[in-house]
């Protein structure tokens, strides 16, 4: 379960003075239940994941992940949320079970028990054949399989995922696509940001639409259609989004 | 702090370390390969350069003298230089080194000389040309003879002894142990040297783990474990010392293994071999109490260098912070070498007072009050520099620069 409430981030820069990246964003995610926050390049999406998985500390508000405050108890949010964007990158020196291995010891798992999730996971997602090549030497559908594999490895209940298709050719973004549902279909809370309609359309139970740090609208896909009288996701986000869009250049 | 999770990340970084070519080369194969080399080569060259131009016998020409053919018979005579023609560009020709020296004898030196009145002979030579210079001092060899003659038959014939002119001699006794000896001739360099090797041995790991890991796009990988910041950086923060102490420790052995094996196959000059027997009266005691003095500033340098290089976004960009700070620790470094002694003010200023207790505890002089109050301030300053390291994990505009 993930409770965003009020969460807002400021960042402060020299040029541009104080940036409201996020504005008082509020919203649950259930477990068994894939959240899409839907927002343009630039409109607070990936500042809010990183809140909700305490990589960046909220100016203010707050989440709650898994019973756990974001502000209060960080690592423990942490070894509870399975996290992967296309900048979490893999140790290129690592082999892509070593990779696995470390993250897994990280989050406390004993060799015993580790050693055991590893191979299950490294089966499920047929990874066996390059499991002792160098991530630096992997291509990159192998490099998304390990990086799902090192989000896995602890079995976090939220999974937090930050445009994980960005620049993917078609078969790999749909190993993801496939993980994503597979994630959802074991009863895990997902929430994951895009800005392609068509993965919001397959996937999302609920959509939240974000634009300049604030959360516009929320609701399901027939709710929102219904709501804006549009059977177009691309149409309805216009609506929504245009009042407040400003380009990413002139952000 | 969890020292599990410390180890989980030091046992990673070290596994990355040794399978990285730009870390074995800097931290193990040039102490280990190059500075042997280095030294082995370039002493053997130096040698061989200075024997052959000391073999090579010096062209002269003779300016006038014509009236004192005594003179001109020695320079004749002798077997160090080699008297060639007079000719009237011989400036020219000691500038373009077809000749190495001149010797200008002016008018009447032979009658001045007779009638015991002080006369000149002037070398014309090229300062800072080395075979010019041996010209020189061969040319004025052969003289020494020739004028002592004149002396000690000048003498004689007034039935004066030729002690009257040297009543009595100064020599010199050393009473240093060769320890000291050998301290007092190298304990500035080696300290410069450990304390300059901890910081470049640290230098590529520190940019590395830092700066390297947000160019790489594994520091959003890493923060996003449940593993704590200060856990992290200690992690790193161990290996760039371990990179450090690695760097020193083998650069210092490797050197003095040069230096020995040198001595041993005679390949060296005098001086060479000098050093190189002082060198080896150094004791392993001496080296250990060096490094365990050096502790503490390795310290200072992984740590420094971790929180000068995570504030960049690049390796390139690492570099740039990272060089300067060379510089810092050259100039106190280099300082220890110039004839300062430690005092209390001294044992203070950080690097300057490690290097200088170096040079100390080198020549075997333990002054307990410095070394502890050395060793506490270099450990003060070590520890504010992990904590403002610690500090930049933790801020988000230094983790997340764009």
């Amino acid at each position: 379960m993930i409770e965003a409430r009020g969460l807002s981030k400021v960042f402060h820069d020299k040029k541009r003075g104080q940036i409201r990246a996020v504005d008082n964003v509020s919203f649950t995610c259930k477990p068994g239940q894939i959240y899409g926050l839907l927002g343009a390049n630039g409109a607070g999406k990936t500042t809010t994941l990183r809140m909700l998985a305490t990589i960046l500390e909220p100016t203010d508000g707050t989440a709650v992940v898994c019973g756990h405050d974001v502000i209060d108890d960080p690592e423990k949010v942490r070894a509870n949320v399975g996290f992967l964007s296309t900048a979490t990158a893999l140790y290129p020196r690592l082999t892509s079970q070593e990779m696995v291995e470390y993250f897994g010891r990280l989050n406390g798992l004993d060799e015993g028990t580790l050693k055991k999730r590893v191979n299950e996971i490294f089966t499920r997602l047929e990874m066996d054949s390059f499991r002792d090549r160098r991530c630096d030497k992997l291509s990159t559908g192998m490099k998304q399989k390990t990086s799902i594999a090192r989000t896995l490895v602890h079995d976090p209940q939220v999974m937090i995922f930050d445009e994980p298709t960005l620049g993917l050719d078609i078969m790999t973004a749909r190993t993801i696509i496939d993980f994503i549902r597979e994630c959802r279909g074991r009863g895990k809370t997902v929430i994951f940001s895009t800005h392609i309609m068509s993965e919001v359309e397959k996937l999302c139970d609920v959509i939240g639409i974000i634009q300049s740090g604030k959360l516009l609208a929320e609701g399901s896909l027939a709710e929102l259609r219904d709501r804006y009288h549009d059977q177009d996701l691309e149409e309805i986000f216009v609506k929504i989004v245009a009042p407040l869009y400003v380009s990413e250049e002139n952000n | 702090m969890n020292l599990h999770n410390v180890a989980v990340v030091y046992r990673k970084e070290l596994r990355e370390a040794l399978r990285d070519r730009r870390t074995l080369i800097s931290s193990l194969l040039v102490p280990l390969v190059l500075f042997p080399l280095l030294t082995a080569g370039l002493g053997a060259a130096i040698s061989a350069l200075i024997g052959k131009a000391k073999e090579e016998i010096p062209t002269v020409m003779i300016l006038g003298g014509e009236d004192s053919p005594a003179i001109l018979a020695e320079l004749h005579g002798s077997n160090k230089i080699r008297i060639v023609p007079t000719q009237p560009n011989w400036k020219d020709q000691i500038i373009n080194k077809d000749i190495r020296a001149a010797i200008e004898i002016p008018p009447g030196f032979q009658n001045d000389v007779d009638h015991q009145k002080t006369a000149a002979l002037l070398i014309h030579n090229y300062e800072g040309d080395m075979k010019s210079a041996i010209a020189t001092d061969n040319i004025q060899k052969s003289l020494e003879k020739y004028r002592d003659r004149i002396v000690h038959d000048n003498l004689s014939a007034k039935n004066i002894p030729d002690s009257a002119l040297k009543p009595f001699e100064i020599k010199e006794n050393n009473v240093a142990p060769p320890e000291k000896v050998g301290g007092a001739a190298f304990g500035g360099v080696i300290g410069y040297m450990v304390i300059l090797l901890c910081l470049t041995g640290s230098m590529y790991p520190a940019m590395d783990l830092t700066a390297g890991e947000k160019e790489r796009g594994t520091m959003e990988t890493i923060l996003s474990s449940p593993i704590a910041r200060v856990d992290l950086v200690f992690g790193k923060f161990f290996l760039v010392l371990t990179a450090a102490l690695v760097t020193a420790a083998l650069s210092v052995t490797s050197m003095g293994a040069s230096f020995a094996v040198l001595e041993h196959i005679h390949a060296f000059d005098k001086a060479g071999s000098d050093a190189a027997q002082l060198q080896l009266q150094i004791h392993f005691t001496t080296v250990l109490s060096v490094f365990i003095m050096v502790l503490p500033v390795a310290v200072l340098f992984a740590a420094a260098l971790m929180t000068v290089a995570v504030f960049a976004k690049s390796y390139k960009e690492a570099q740039s912070y990272v060089t300067p700070l060379m510089f810092i620790v050259i100039i106190p470094a280099v300082c220890a070498m110039l004839p300062i002694d430690l005092t209390a003010k001294l044992s203070l200023v950080p690097i300057l007072n490690a290097s200088l207790l170096c040079k100390e505890l080198v020549t075997g002089t333990y002054h307990w009050n410095f070394i502890a109050i050395i060793f506490l301030s270099t450990c003060v300053y070590a520890g504010i520099a992990l904590f403002l390291a610690v500090k930049m994990f933790q801020r988000e505009d230094v983790l997340f620069r764009s």
